[in-house]
C-alpha cells in the first residue's frame, strides 16, 4: 500500500466480511469447537460447568483487573500489551462461561453479570487490585500465567472439546502473557535498587496467594478421572521450577510467606472470595444491572 | 540553501512527497511537529473518555469491542509519536509538553463520557468527524505522517462502524435505551462540529498549511462534509441533532446548519471546558507513576549492555 492508493485502501475497509471488523471480539466463533457439543460420556453436566467457570471465571475477573491498568500504564507499549492480555483472557473467559451456560440454561453475559459474588468460583489471585502498582501487576502475571499455561498445556487433550479447544488458542496467548511478564520480572528485579524493592514486596504480597492455585476441588477431582480435567496440584512442580528460575536470574527472592487461611475448608472454588471481588464485581455488573433484560 | 529550498517547492508542486532526510524548511518542520504531536497526544488522552466505560461495558462483546478499541489508539499513539520522531523530536519530550499543557489535543476529549451511548457517539460522531479531518491527510505532504494517517484511517473506520452499530442496536431496545442515545447525541453533536476548528475566517494558520501540502480542505468545507454526511445516518437511527437551523438547502446540494458556540470552543481550548484539568491531571500521574518503571528498564539495559561488551 502507498499513499496514493489511500483513497483506494480505505475504500476496502468497507468489506462488512472483513475479520478484523470486531477484531478480538471473534474468539466464541473461532474457538473451533461448538459450544453445544455433548457433554463426553461418563460426565456429569454440573460438573462440568462448574469446571468451565472456574476457568472462565480466572479469565474473566483477572482480565477485569489488568483493564483497570488502560490509561494507567508506563508506557504505550504497556498499554498496548496489558489490554492485549486483557483481551486474550476475556476471549477465552467468554467461550468458557458460554460453555457453561449451554449446560446450566444461560449465556456468557448472564453468567457474567447475573451472578453473585459467591456463585463466582476463580481464584483470589484473579480478583486482588494491583492498586495500579505496575510491579503487583507484573508479579501477579508472572505466577497467574505460569499457572494457567501449565494447566492448559495439559487442557489440550481434554476429553471436553471445548476445553481443548479453549487451551489451544490459550497456550500461545498464555506463553506470551508469561514471557512478557518474565522480561518485566527481569528488568524490575535487575533494574534500579528501588524497582528492585518494589518487585521484591509485589512477590512477598502476592506469595499467600500462590498455594491455592493447587487445591484441587471435588469437581476437578471427579473431573480428572473423566479426562475433562487436571488436576492442579500436578502442575505445582513445573510452575515452582519456572519461578524459580526467573527471580533468580532477576535477583529476586522467593517468598517464604504462609497461605491465606480458608474458611472452613472453602475459597474461591467454592465461592469464598476476598473483599476484592465484591467491589470488582459492582463495578462490572452495574450497568448490566440497571437494564436487565436488554440487548446492547 | 535556495537551491534546496526550490527542490522542497518543487516536490510540493509536483504533490511528491516530502521524506525525513530530505531539506524541509524550518516553519514546515515546526508546523508539522505541532500537528503530529497533537494528533498523538489526542489518542492517547482520548482513551481516558472510553476507558471510562471498559470495566462497566453491559456484555461481554461490548467490552470486548471498546477494550480493543482503546488499544488501538494507544497504538495509534505510538505510530504518530514515531512519525513526530522523525522530525527530531523524541516521545519523552512531547509527552512532557502536554502534561505541562504547552501542546494540546483534540478539543472533543475534554467532555466527559456520561453513559454508555456515548460509547456508540463517539464512535459514530467523533470517530466519524476525525476520519473526515484524517482522510485528506492520508496525502499529506510529509512521507511518514501520510503513511501513519493511512493505517489509522482504516482502524478509525471500524471504530466508527462499531459506534454506529452500537447505536442502531440500542435505538431497536428498549425507550430507555433510546433516551439514552438521543440524550449523547444531544451533548456531543455540536463538540462535534467544533473537532474540524474554528471558521474559516478565524483560522490563521490554515492557508499555510494547504500551500504546504499538509492540509487539503478547509475547516469549513470538511465540517459541511461531515454534516451532510451524519444527517442521513442520524434519520436512520431516529435521532435529531440539536440545531433547529439544520435543513437541506437544494440550492447547494447540501445542510445549511446553525453556528457552534464559538466562546464554548474558546474555553475549550483555553483549558476551561468540563474536563480538561483532570484528562491532563490523569495523563500526568500515569506518567509520573510510571517514573521507576521506566528507569529500570533502562537501567536493566545498560546493565545488559554492559555484560556482553565483558
Amino acid at each position: 500500500m502507498n499513499e496514493q492508493n489511500a483513497y483506494q485502501s480505505l475504500a476496502e475497509t468497507t468489506d462488512h466480511d472483513d475479520p478484523r471488523w470486531a477484531f478480538g471480539t471473534g474468539i466464541v466463533e473461532e474457538a473451533g469447537a461448538e459450544i453445544t457439543s455433548p457433554v463426553p460420556d461418563g460426565v456429569d453436566p454440573a460438573d462440568l460447568a462448574a469446571y468451565c467457570l472456574m476457568l472462565g471465571d480466572d479469565a474473566l475477573v483477572y482480565s477485569h483487573r489488568l483493564s483497570e491498568w488502560v490509561s494507567n500504564a508506563p508506557e504505550l507499549e504497556e498499554e498496548v500489551a496489558l489490554a492485549n492480555t486483557a483481551l486474550d483472557l476475556l476471549g477465552q473467559a467468554r467461550v468458557l462461561l458460554a460453555r457453561a451456560g449451554h449446560l446450566t440454561g444461560g449465556d456468557e453475559d448472564s453468567l457474567a453479570y447475573r451472578r453473585t459474588d459467591a456463585e463466582f468460583r476463580n481464584v483470589a489471585l484473579a480478583e486482588l487490585s494491583d492498586g495500579l502498582d505496575f510491579a503487583r501487576c507484573v508479579g501477579r502475571m508472572l505466577i497467574f500465567s505460569s499457572w494457567r499455561l501449565a494447566l492448559l498445556h495439559r487442557l489440550l487433550g481434554s476429553a471436553d472439546p471445548v476445553i481443548a479447544a479453549v487451551a489451544g488458542k490459550g497456550v500461545k496467548e498464555l506463553t506470551y502473557h508469561r514471557d512478557y511478564a518474565a522480561r518485566w520480572t527481569l528488568r524490575l528485579g535487575d533494574g534500579t535498587d528501588e524497582s528492585h524493592v518494589r518487585m521484591q514486596a509485589a512477590l512477598d504480597a502476592l506469595w499467600p496467594y500462590v498455594g491455592e492455585l493447587f487445591r484441587t476441588s471435588d469437581e476437578e477431582r471427579r473431573l480428572v478421572g473423566a479426562g475433562v480435567a487436571v488436576d492442579p496440584a500436578q502442575t505445582r512442580e513445573e510452575v515452582d521450577a519456572v519461578l524459580d528460575q526467573v527471580l533468580a536470574q532477576a535477583t529476586l527472592t522467593r517468598p517464604d510467606k504462609p497461605s491465606i487461611g480458608t474458611i472452613g475448608g472453602r475459597s474461591g472454588r467454592q465461592g469464598v472470595h476476598t473483599e476484592h471481588l465484591g467491589h470488582a464485581l459492582a463495578e462490572m455488573q452495574s450497568l448490566a444491572r440497571q437494564h436487565p433484560d436488554t440487548q446492547w | 540553501m535556495d537551491d534546496m529550498e526550490a527542490r522542497f517547492d518543487a516536490t510540493i508542486a509536483a504533490d511528491q512527497r516530502i521524506e525525513p532526510r530530505d531539506w524541509m524548511p524550518e516553519a514546515y518542520r515546526r508546523t508539522l511537529i505541532r500537528q503530529i504531536a497533537q494528533h498523538a497526544h489526542s489518542e492517547i488522552i482520548g482513551m481516558q473518555p472510553e476507558g471510562n466505560w471498559i470495566l462497566r461495558a453491559p456484555t461481554l462483546r461490548r467490552k470486548a469491542i471498546l477494550l480493543a478499541k482503546v488499544q488501538d489508539e494507544a497504538g495509534h499513539g505510538m505510530y504518530l509519536y514515531a512519525a513526530a520522531e522523525t522530525l527530531g523530536v523524541d516521545r519523552e519530550e512531547l509527552t512532557e509538553k502536554l502534561i505541562e499543557s504547552k501542546q494540546k489535543y483534540s478539543s472533543i476529549f475534554n467532555y466527559p463520557t456520561l453513559s454508555y451511548a456515548d460509547i456508540g457517539v463517539i464512535g459514530w460522531l467523533v470517530d466519524g468527524a476525525a476520519i473526515c479531518n484524517q482522510v485528506p491527510l492520508c496525502r499529506c505532504s510529509y512521507g511518514p505522517y501520510a503513511r501513519a494517517m493511512i493505517r489509522i484511517c482504516k482502524e478509525e473506520s471500524f471504530h466508527q462502524r462499531q459506534g454506529y452499530e452500537l447505536l442502531l442496536a440500542m435505538v431497536n431496545g428498549t425507550d430507555a435505551q433510546r433516551e439514552m442515545v438521543q440524550e449523547s447525541v444531544n451533548r456531543w453533536w455540536w463538540p462535534s462540529l467544533m473537532m474540524f476548528g474554528p471558521p474559516d475566517d478565524d483560522s490563521p494558520n490554515s492557508a499555510q498549511s494547504m500551500k504546504w501540502g499538509i492540509k487539503r480542505h478547509t475547516n469549513d468545507e470538511l465540517r459541511q462534509r461531515f454534516v451532510d454526511m451524519s444527517v442521513p445516518q442520524a434519520q436512520a437511527l431516529g435521532v435529531t441533532f440539536p440545531d433547529p437551523a439544520l435543513a437541506w438547502n437544494p440550492e447547494r446540494q447540501s445542510y445549511d446548519y446553525g453556528e457552534p458556540d464559538w466562546d464554548e470552543f474558546k474555553a475549550v481550548i483555553a483549558g476551561s471546558g468540563p474536563a480538561n484539568a483532570q484528562r491532563v491531571a490523569h495523563r500526568r500521574a500515569a506518567h509520573e507513576n510510571g517514573a521507576w518503571v521506566r528507569e529500570a528498564a533502562q537501567a536493566y539495559a545498560d546493565k545488559q549492555k554492559a555484560r556482553v561488551a565483558a
